[in-house]
């Protein structure tokens, strides 16, 4: 069980407040990304949690109990940390079986614990090695399996894979992924990267200046983005915003729309004219950075190969039906 | 600096320096060597002459000799003992965020700007004179007798001030170090539920392994030849038991005016010195490896 219920949880260092007050209710078993801009307070609410800070006003309930004054190691819960902190003299399997070994585990019910991590994560052949000898994704793994050995409520993971290179980035997204699946164990994660926050998530919290913007499944941010910021934020390329005229026509102060949801016509008369000002082509995707004159430089994708160039004037059309509205607080018109 | 004139250049330009130092330390030690060789009296000058290696045999097998190298493997080895195990607490204390943490920590570091001469007088005469000094003060309040320490026990007080001199390096090279410890390391431990002592034994002390290695070798090589403190405070007494192989060399040179023992002295000190970096390399080298 590991069901992660926060309630007006409040962080100050000093003057500063960091975290202005977070509710959220996080289900046992749920895959949840905290993803925002640095310095957004992810980190401050994830360390929050595992009880590394104290809160300064509001309660954390872990499987309904309060924790908020329980030490980091009675939560439960493990982490694995940015620079993965490995023991740096213990082999992997000192490394993996150090929280069991503080436990008070005999010595034959670590080695077999450790061992069933190390094989879940393919580490078997690497567990007499010191951490200096290992792959950042090794090493990454290591952590990882210093987290799962201990069977905790939940995983915390803050910004792990931000260390390894872009090819081992998507191939441990993907592992941690399904571990987490196969293990049925809640999870949160904190990242700034978007694409990591759709991709791995059940459910997503997006933080912006310690508060949460908005909280749901990562198609529901991509469909409907409660305010200006989460619409910025989820998706790329970003949304187009557009004010003035075209967005007073739909009642609205200002108006969103995704590339992806422009279409690209030659010689149109009607939607935004524009010219070319770069165009992408990445072979399945064009992506088109159009200057349309008042309206600014719009943003359009193609699925696909388009053959158009740089200068060549183009006609974009939004999608009636995936036009977003915000008022004049940037708030989300529904109707 | 991989070209063929680069490595000429660089060597060529080395070469003056490099010689300059070759010669600053071969002359001496020819010279030592050399002397080492004579009957070589200052009361008697102008009868040297070539005895070959008899002042090696009456230096090693003077009484003074076995005594002496006793003294020095004590004292070495008690300052060492004594600076670490007190310079890992003080790091650990200097480490926590306190107010005026800075002031603290010069505070620290004062005794290591203190001559040794002026050190060693100053626990001679204000704190441990058996008469006038701090110490007897505070024993007699208590109604005790105060300790004559130069007689009673000369070698504990000269380790006590020479302990006192390097205490701050130690406490300062492993304040260093822990302060280059991963704080994430540690807050990994917190969440693996490692108590504070389990996280020092764990997680401090093997990474200080390093550092008291550094302290180990680095004190090692100034502690074999500690002198002004013996002969500001003891004279190398009562008797032998405050005479180290230093202290006997100088007596050897400059009490009993014979060069000649004190230069096969000079030479046994350096071949004792290796021995002991020998075993150091061996014993706590390993550590230095990456």
């Amino acid at each position: 069980m590991g069901r992660i219920t926060l309630q007006g949880v409040q962080k100050s260092f000093g003057p500063v407040h960091i975290i202005k007050g977070a509710d959220l209710d996080i289900a046992d078993g749920s895959f949840v990304v905290f993803v925002g801009p640095s310095g957004c307070g992810k980190t401050t609410l994830l360390r929050l949690i595992a009880g590394l800070e104290d809160v300064s006003g509001g309660s954390i309930l872990i499987d309904g109990k309060n924790v908020v004054d329980t030490p980091p190691a009675k939560r439960g819960l493990s982490m694995v940390f940015q620079s993965y902190a490995l023991y740096p003299h213990m082999s992997v399997r000192g490394n993996i079986g150090f929280g069991l070994k503080m436990a008070g585990l005999a010595r034959d019910e670590i080695n077999r614990k450790v061992e069933a991590a190390a094989a879940t994560l393919n580490l078997t052949p690497y567990l007499d090695r010191k951490p200096r000898e290992l792959s950042g994704g090794q090493r990454q793994r290591v952590a990882i399996g210093r987290a799962i050995v201990r069977e905790p409520k939940a995983f915390l993971f803050d910004e792990p894979l931000s260390n390894l290179d872009a090819a081992l980035r998507v191939q441990m997204r993907i592992e941690v992924t399904r571990l987490q699946k196969q293990l049925g164990t809640t999870a949160i994660y904190v990242t700034h990267d978007q694409v990591e926050a759709m991709t791995m998530a059940d459910k997503i919290v997006v933080l912006n200046g310690g508060k949460i913007e908005q909280y749901g499944s990562p198609l529901e941010l991509y469909e409907k983005p409660a305010n200006l910021f989460v619409a910025g934020f989820i998706g790329s390329p970003k949304m187009n915003f557009v004010t003035g005229d075209p967005a007073l026509q739909k009642g609205a102060a200002t108006i969103g729309v995704r590339p992806e949801h422009l279409k690209i016509e030659r010689d149109g008369a009607g939607g935004w004219p524009g010219t070319i000002a770069v165009a992408e082509h990445l072979g399945s995707d064009t992506f088109l950075y159009v200057d349309a004159g008042p309206l600014g430089m719009l943003t359009a994708r193609y699925i696909g190969e388009l053959s158009l160039s740089a200068g060549d004037r183009v006609s974009l059309v939004p999608d009636p039906a995936r036009i977003h509205r915000f008022d004049n607080g940037g708030n989300a018109i529904r109707s | 600096m991989a070209t063929r004139q680069t490595q000429f250049l660089a060597r060529s330009l080395l070469t003056p320096a490099v010689g300059l130092l070759f010669i600053w330390m071969i002359v001496p030690l020819a010279l030592t060597i050399y002397f080492s060789t004579l009957r070589y009296s200052l009361l008697d000058p102008g009868s040297e002459e070539f005895v070959g290696l008899d002042n090696f045999r009456y230096f090693l097998t003077d009484p003074a000799f076995l005594a002496s190298l006793q003294n020095t493997l004590v004292l070495v080895g008690s300052v060492l003992a004594l600076t670490i195990l007190l310079g890992i607490p003080l790091a650990l204390l200097l480490d926590q965020p306190v107010i005026g943490r800075n002031i603290v920590r010069l505070m620290v570091i004062a005794p290591f700007f203190v001559m040794p001469t002026v050190s060693a007088l100053v626990w001679k005469n204000l704190l441990m004179h058996p008469v006038s000094g701090l110490f007897a003060w505070l024993a007699s309040l208590v109604g005790l007798t105060p300790i004559d320490w130069f007689n009673d026990v000369p070698l504990f007080s000269v380790i006590l001030i020479v302990a006192w001199q390097w205490l701050p390096f130690a406490t300062l090279i492993l304040l260093t170090a822990l302060q280059s410890l991963d704080e994430e390391q540690k807050e990994a431990a917190e969440m693996d539920g490692a108590s504070a002592v389990s996280t020092f034994i764990y997680i401090t002390l093997p990474h200080l392994a390093r550092p008291i290695t550094v302290v180990i070798l680095i004190e090692t090589i100034f502690l074999l030849t500690v002198f002004a403190e013996i002969f500001v405070t003891t004279g190398g007494g009562p008797g032998l038991q405050t005479t180290n192989i230093a202290f006997l060399i100088y007596s050897q040179a400059l009490i009993q005016f014979d060069v000649g023992s004190a230069s096969a002295g000079g030479l046994v000190a350096v071949v004792i010195a290796n021995i002991v970096a020998f075993f150091l390399v061996r014993i706590v080298g390993r550590n230095l490896e990456a």
